[in-house]
């Protein structure tokens, strides 16, 4: 079948695309589904479940059947709709879920067992061995039913995001929602019009009336024309609003790119979140289809669809059609396909007194029993009276009625009402708030009925929000109302599809019934019914009645279902909105961060910070060397690591130091000006939550530090005990971590090193001795914080600087301190040498540990009531015997591995045997030896016994000694030198 | 969502952490015979509303203030917001 005339396609331009590898063309304005068809092509795909040949049901978003594969490598995307498409050159298409090939499908024996496929099959069958399931049962079954492939690569296509706000959104801009968005935009207020199409006009660019005198193109050119020229409202074409949320927040995709020839140019889709005070709900409705036996043969569509495919596309599948109908909109699909020379075999009407609109013949009071064509219709059974004739014909138009399009109405569990005048289910109460309903979505579907009630909800709308907007003039439009019957599907013995996504038939509910799976949400699990992409839009209502019929009752005595988020399926890309890989989320650098790359250092994540893991020396070949250099030149000289992303909080006022001590289980009170001191700070459950320290610079001004990685909970702890537990206390925080860049002088030399940069001021032992605190400034005039504290068991300080003379100072102490044997380090040399001396920190501080198991119980001041303290008391927690303890290798070259588990020296692998586990482990480049730390059973009277660290996984066994966690310096002489 | 800041105007629920009910500005006293039996319930036993619920929501990625937010479990409505620094200080009398 070649082109018909006139249409919606631009045919100065050709556009050749691939389908299964073959090259055909088509026009700018066709979808690969109606371009398919005007190149005769009706065998579009294969079923899901009986692999049974498939074309085209429908010209929309709602299709079922016509899913490809489009474009190759890893943009390829399964299950797209053929149907919405947008046609552009060079597209490449593919057919899925068939092998071989389109043609011969060797899984096409699917249908023949059919009888094993039938609803609730494998709930029954494959139940036995259980085991079975997993690894025989399902595999095979999916591998059967299927739909698309994924690429299995990653997504090379960008994705952006954007937030937009409105008074007004009007979703559909078919008659109804043109009307509205005009209506409303021309109050002035802020208007967005989004249309899931590429082009405005909805149902209207696939109807052949008139608005007023002229055709319905060129109002809508008019309509377009003073909407674009409207500042106050944006048209959103291509963009699907997928789903009500919260307080007038709706989703929504727009496919800014997928149309376009070069999709790796720019974005190829944008998630928008639209913010509106007031919504219509404009969206048409959907098309019903009336089941009868073996009526999924390509070529056999709904009628609509073949009368926009004839109108709009000016294609259609065949030469010679057939209508099949239990409504007058059956035989306008008839009378607009004779018009444009399409042979009409005949209008099957199941209404006895069914009447022509044109010159073609009626079947009045007769039904569709039988179809005829293994890849393609070819001829149609028809029933009348009880007589059956065939009726050649290579397309079948079926008529059932039309479904409003409601499904973002009952997105907030707003509940469809069914009407037994219109034959439909309609919005009803209880759905998102401020969205009303207007046109065919309300089920007032005539050209006139549309374009008035989208005028009148906006109107309603706009009063609602206080403005009074004019009526618009309406042009003359057909307006007659659609006489219909209540009839839902053909009794017979073959299988009549109802559900064609998922394979569902009339016999399958039919079961469901004799089964008592009858409530609507058990039928729709045990038949799938509904459950597949397109959420049932072609299936739900039609089954319901099928249900309802045999169970006797009513539609709304059966119920009916509501629909969830998305409307139609969006890509997990596009909700990713380009937040993926190293866009996941920001990257933090420390104020070094370029000094340290200039030495080539590697880096590690450390939470949301990159951190120099080590700076490698030439000749240096393994991690090692460079780490154990860092360590021990740190121990015999000075070393200088970037410590800025340890949280910082700057705590101001008044009660300042009341507040720490209500935060911190230990003492604060008797914190002197000057002095830092270490703290721990539990949860309110009793479990450690971080430590840090807190250094007093005046009176009333506090510096608290955290972890790196608990700096932002900690932060909101105190923040939460600030604002909620104790708002009568004068106190400020702000975090000020990336306002300094601070750096530890590690190692013996540290005094010596930071004598030469400290603008004549003593700190000497006694004028800043250990754990002291003191403003200063470095580097002649250089405002600084300098804080004597250790983390690495040696004389050290942490030095602060405004963040953007970090790498400045690093670059100083550095070249200053060469005679000294000034060494940077790393985050690794920092691990090695606060588990050398003990120091807790991450591993330890993981969400599972107390005071108790820290070793660290005594510090719970009973004298006080701080966070966390009373409930650390439970016997449960203070009474927990795993301690932290050291633990060293017995053999030299033994690996100690962090999360091994210990045992008793002999005792058997067994969970049950289980006495602790090693949280932190390295090699010491101190003592020669792997080392490690670790939460032992009874630890504390365990020194110098020998046991077993166990690593199942990596099949290791390690014998190691108890120690005391203090591997140096043990009696703390060092850090006070 | 959109959660009514009483300072910022209507802001998106996305720059909010949610800290839990508001129960939890309910402290007890750690030195109050009973603490321990107090705290429990303090920390562990929750009202699990269908309905009127009030709750704390923490503006990280804004002001940083903690709002008092009173919101329908069953329809997401949010019937008002206040800062629970405010909130708690017009309970103890200490509020202006």
């Amino acid at each position: 079948m070649s082109r018909l005339d006139g249409g919606l396609i631009d045919r100065s331009r050709t556009l050749s695309f691939t389908f299964d590898g073959r090259r055909y063309v088509g026009h700018p304005g066709d979808t690969l589904a109606s371009a398919l068809l005007a190149n005769g092509v009706r065998l579009m795909g294969r079923s899901f479940k009986y692999h049974r040949p498939r074309g085209v049901l429908t010209a929309g978003s709602e299709e079922p059947s016509a899913l490809v594969e489009l474009r190759s490598g890893a943009r390829r995307e399964p299950n797209t709709k053929a149907t919405v498409t947008e046609l552009y050159d060079g597209l490449d298409a593919m057919s899925q879920n068939r092998w071989p090939s389109l043609k011969f499908d060797a899984l096409g024996v699917n249908d023949f067992v059919s009888p094993l496929f039938a609803a609730g099959f494998y709930y029954k069958t494959f139940m036995w061995p259980k085991a079975f399931w997993e690894k025989l049962y399902e595999p095979a079954i999916r591998r059967a039913a299927g739909l698309g492939r994924l690429s299995m690569e990653p997504d090379p296509d960008s994705y952006d995001k954007g937030f937009l706000h409105c008074d007004l959104l009007v979703i559909g801009a078919g008659a109804a929602g043109l009307v509205a968005a005009l209506t409303a935009a021309r109050t002035g207020k802020r208007v967005i019009l989004a249309d899931e199409d590429f082009r405005l006009g909805g149902r209207l660019l696939s109807e052949s009336h008139t608005l007023g005198d002229a055709p319905a193109t060129d109002w809508l050119a008019g309509r377009e024309a003073e909407l674009s020229s409207l500042p106050n409202l944006r048209i959103m074409r291509r963009t699907t609003v997928f789903g009500a949320y919260d307080h007038g927040i709706y989703g929504a995709v727009e496919r800014v790119g997928d149309h376009a020839p070069d999709a790796s140019n720019g974005v190829r889709q944008t998630l928008w979140r639209i913010t509106a005070r007031r919504t219509i709900m404009a969206t048409g409705a959907t098309e019903r289809h009336i089941p009868f036996a073996n009526n999924d043969r390509p070529g056999i569509m709904l009628a609509g669809a073949l009368r926009a495919y004839a109108n709009r596309w000016a294609a259609c599948p065949a030469g010679r059609v057939a209508i099949f109908t239990n409504n007058d909109d059956g035989h306008r699909t008839a009378s607009d396909l004779a018009a444009k020379g399409v042979e009409i075999a005949g209008v099957i009407d199941t209404r006895a007194d069914a009447q022509p609109l044109g010159d073609y013949p009626v079947f009045p009071g007769a039904v569709v029993t039988g179809s005829k064509g293994r890849l393609g219709l070819n001829s149609v059974e028809i029933t009348q009276e009880g007589r059956t004739q065939t009726l050649t014909c290579g397309a079948l138009g079926v008529s059932g009625g039309w479904n409003p399009n409601l499904q973002l109405a009952s997105h907030h569990r707003g509940r469809p009402v069914w009407s037994e005048e219109k034959l439909a289910f309609l919005p009803g109460e209880g759905g998102p708030r401020g969205l009303v309903p207007a046109g065919a979505a309300n089920g007032e579907g005539s050209t006139g009925g549309a374009l008035s009630s989208g005028a009148r909800a906006a109107q309603a709308v706009l009063a609602d929000l206080g403005v009074d907007a004019a009526m618009p003039e309406l042009p003359e439009a057909e307006d007659t109302p659609i006489k219909q019957s209540a009839f839902w599907y053909v009794p017979g013995t073959a299988r009549a599809w109802v559900d064609f996504q998922n394979d569902v038939t009339v016999k399958d509910i039919a079961l469901a019934h004799q089964e008592n799976m009858r409530p609507v949400e058990h039928l729709k699990r045990w038949t799938t019914l509904g459950m597949a992409t397109d959420q049932g839009k072609t299936s739900n209502v039609t089954a319901l009645a099928i249900m309802a019929e045999l169970t006797g009752r009513s539609i709304p005595e059966t119920g009916t279902t509501i629909f969830r988020p998305p409307y139609t399926p969006v890509s997990l890309g596009v909700l990713g909105g380009g937040d993926t890989g190293a866009e996941f989320r920001p990257l933090r650098l420390t104020p070094t961060h370029e000094w340290a790359k200039a030495r080539g250092a590697p880096f590690t994540e450390v939470g949301p910070w990159m951190r120099a893991q080590y700076f490698p020396r030439p000749g240096e070949t393994h991690w090692r060397d460079s780490v154990d250099r860092e360590v021990l030149a740190t121990r015999a000289g000075v070393g200088i690591c970037d410590v800025t992303t340890l949280g910082k909080v700057d705590v101001q006022g008044a009660d300042a130091l009341e507040f720490v001590n209500r935060l911190y289980c230990n003492g604060f009170k008797t914190l002197k000006v000057g002095m830092v001191r270490y703290g721990l700070m539990l949860r309110e459950d009793g479990i450690a939550m971080d430590d840090g320290t807190c250094a007093r610079l005046a009176e009333d001004h506090l510096v608290v530090t955290t972890t790196t990685s608990q700096a932002g909970p900690v932060y909101r702890h105190m923040e939460f005990a600030r604002q909620c537990l104790w708002p009568d206390l004068d106190v400020q925080l702000i975090s000020t971590t990336d306002a300094w860049a601070q750096l530890s002088v590690a190692g013996p030399h540290a005094r010596r090193l930071l004598e030469r940069v400290v603008d004549g001021v003593d700190i000497s032992n006694d004028a800043c001795p250990f754990m002291s605190c003191r403003e200063l400034t470095v580097c002649g005039g250089l405002r600084a914080r300098l804080f004597r504290i250790s983390f690495s068991g040696e004389l050290a300080y942490e030095l602060a600087v405004p963040a953007r003379y970090g790498g400045a100072l690093m670059d100083r102490l550095v070249t200053l301190g060469e005679d000294l044997g000034a060494t940077p380090y790393g985050t690794e040399a920092l691990s090695v040498l606060r588990i050398e001396k003990g120091h807790a920190a991450g591993n330890e501080l993981n969400g599972q540990t107390t005071a108790q198991m820290l070793g660290m119980g005594r510090m719970v001041s009973n004298k006080k009531d701080s966070i966390g303290a009373v409930l650390s008391r439970r016997e449960g927690l203070c009474a927990d015997r795993r301690t932290l303890v050291g633990l060293q290798a017995m053999d030299a070259g033994a690996k100690v591995t962090a999360g091994a588990h210990l045992l008793s020296d002999g005792a058997e692998e067994r969970t049950e045997m289980d006495e602790g586990w090693i949280s932190s482990a390295c090699h010491s480049p101190h003592l020669g030896v792997g080392i490690g730390l670790g939460f032992l059973e009874d630890g504390a009277r365990r020194m110098g016994e020998v046991i077993t660290a166990a690593n199942p996984l990596e099949g290791q066994s390690t014998r190691l000694r108890v120690v005391s966690p203090h591997f140096i310096d043990p009696d703390g002489g060092r850090v006070r030198d | 969502m959109l959660i009514p800041h009483p300072l910022l105007g209507p802001r998106d629920a996305q720059e909010f952490t949610y800290l839990g009910d508001a129960k939890l500005l309910d402290r007890p006293d750690g030195m109050a015979p009973g603490a321990a039996e107090a705290f429990f319930e303090y920390l562990y036993l929750r009202d699990n509303r269908a309905g009127v619920h009030e709750e704390l929501w923490f503006h990280e990625q804004g002001d940083r203030a903690i709002l008092l937010v009173t919101r329908d479990t069953t329809t997401h409505e949010i019937l008002g917001a206040v800062l629970a620094r405010d909130a708690v200080l017009s309970r103890t009398g200490d509020g202006t």
